[in-house]
């Protein structure tokens, strides 16, 4: 039995205990997010439907390999694995876009390989965030936004260094 | 319209690159192999992308996320001291975080935007130094558990999908702590230019 096999079983049991003890309806909460679930997923498939031909038409055509072959000195330099380039190039564009890239670098190295691992952290760790910013300081009447832009890449940058690290030090290479 | 200039990019350059390379076939079976490939994928990860978006309702409704609040409450105080004076913005700001924390994007949005709402008060359309905290913030992703992308390896055939939550919990932080530390040193070279 693998240890980590209980986290799953045990958080799921521990919510509805807990919810339980508030007297909270956890069913009812647990379908009305399910719902949630199903509307998110019905934003983005028509979204992966047009990404996913885009990013499986470039891996094809070898323009892929080409665009990570080229960024790969500066990466490697950041202990970033260059496959992952096209991926970090969508991220801060559209997260359906760096969903597609995501899924389609762990359909090709697998999931549960150093590139596969380091793409899934990566996208667990940063944001969209030329959209975010457009949000935020579009709602607020905003149009200088300073040193909002530099600052936001600079964290995207970090987290995609830091995704790297994170998996060489959980799972090594 | 940014969306319309990558995709049309991506899938010209695919042409372009296909036809020097002498990839033409592979890349027309692609085409048609990615969109059926982008519903397969949707399907496969509806299951579990459903099932924790539950938990985190479930969490939610049982005042976890106005727990995670009043603890963020101190630390939001010290990072925006001027929009802190504003009992109101503060409640939205760390509504705003709790909800990003547990993953609520629909629900995180709307309150950070009110909180921004109200710190641009008085900007004249330029942010302030907080203003740019606070989107910072938003820009850099903390979530306890990333559902989209757990369901994502799932659907992949991850032998254990979410077995990355202390990397991605790590590399959040790391991440958040750069974009922070840059937007105030930022904000000082700022002041110094006459």
């Amino acid at each position: 039995m693998n240890l980590s096999s209980l986290v799953v079983p045990l958080l799921l049991a521990l919510v509805a205990a807990y919810g339980l003890g508030k007297r909270v309806d956890v069913y009812a909460a647990l379908t009305r997010g399910a719902e949630e679930g199903l509307t998110v997923l019905l934003r983005i498939v028509p979204a992966l439907v047009g990404l996913l031909t885009a990013v499986s038409m470039l891996r094809a055509s070898g323009a892929m390999e080409w665009l990570s072959a080229l960024c790969a000195p500066a990466l490697e330099l950041l202990g970033i694995p260059p496959e992952t380039a096209p991926l970090m190039l969508v991220r801060p564009v559209s997260g359906s876009g760096a969903l597609a890239v995501g899924s389609e670098l762990m359909a090709a190295y697998g999931p549960d390989s150093y590139t596969g691992r380091v793409a899934a952290v990566m996208l667990g760790s940063t944001e969209t965030t030329f959209y975010t910013i457009a949000v935020y300081f579009g709602a607020a009447g905003i149009h200088k936004t300073r040193h909002t832009i530099p600052a936001a890449l600079t964290a995207d940058l970090a987290g995609f260094a830091a995704s790297a690290l994170a998996v060489r030090l959980f799972f090594g290479t | 319209m940014a969306m319309a200039w990558v995709w049309s990019g991506m899938v010209i350059f695919s042409l372009i690159f296909a036809l020097c390379t002498g990839n033409l076939d592979a890349v027309s079976a692609a085409a048609l192999e990615g969109a059926g490939s982008a519903v397969r994928l949707g399907i496969s990860m509806a299951g579990v992308l459903c099932l924790w978006s539950g938990v985190m309702e479930v969490m939610n409704a049982c005042g976890l996320s106005a727990g995670l609040a009043r603890t963020f409450r101190p630390l939001l105080r010290r990072l925006l001291p001027d929009a802190s004076r504003d009992g109101e913005t503060l409640a939205a700001v760390s509504a705003n975080v709790s909800a990003n924390l547990l993953g609520l994007g629909n629900a995180a949005t709307p309150l950070g935007i009110q909180a921004a709402r109200r710190m641009a008060h008085g900007c004249h359309g330029a942010a302030s130094d907080e203003l740019c905290t606070l989107v910072v913030l938003n820009t850099a992703s903390i979530q306890l558990i990333p559902a989209t992308v757990g369901s994502l390896r799932a659907a992949m055939g991850s032998a254990a999908p979410f077995d990355i939550l202390p990397a991605v919990w790590l590399s959040s932080v790391l991440s958040v702590t750069a974009g922070l530390a840059a937007a105030r040193l930022l904000s000082l070279l700022d002041r110094r230019r006459p």
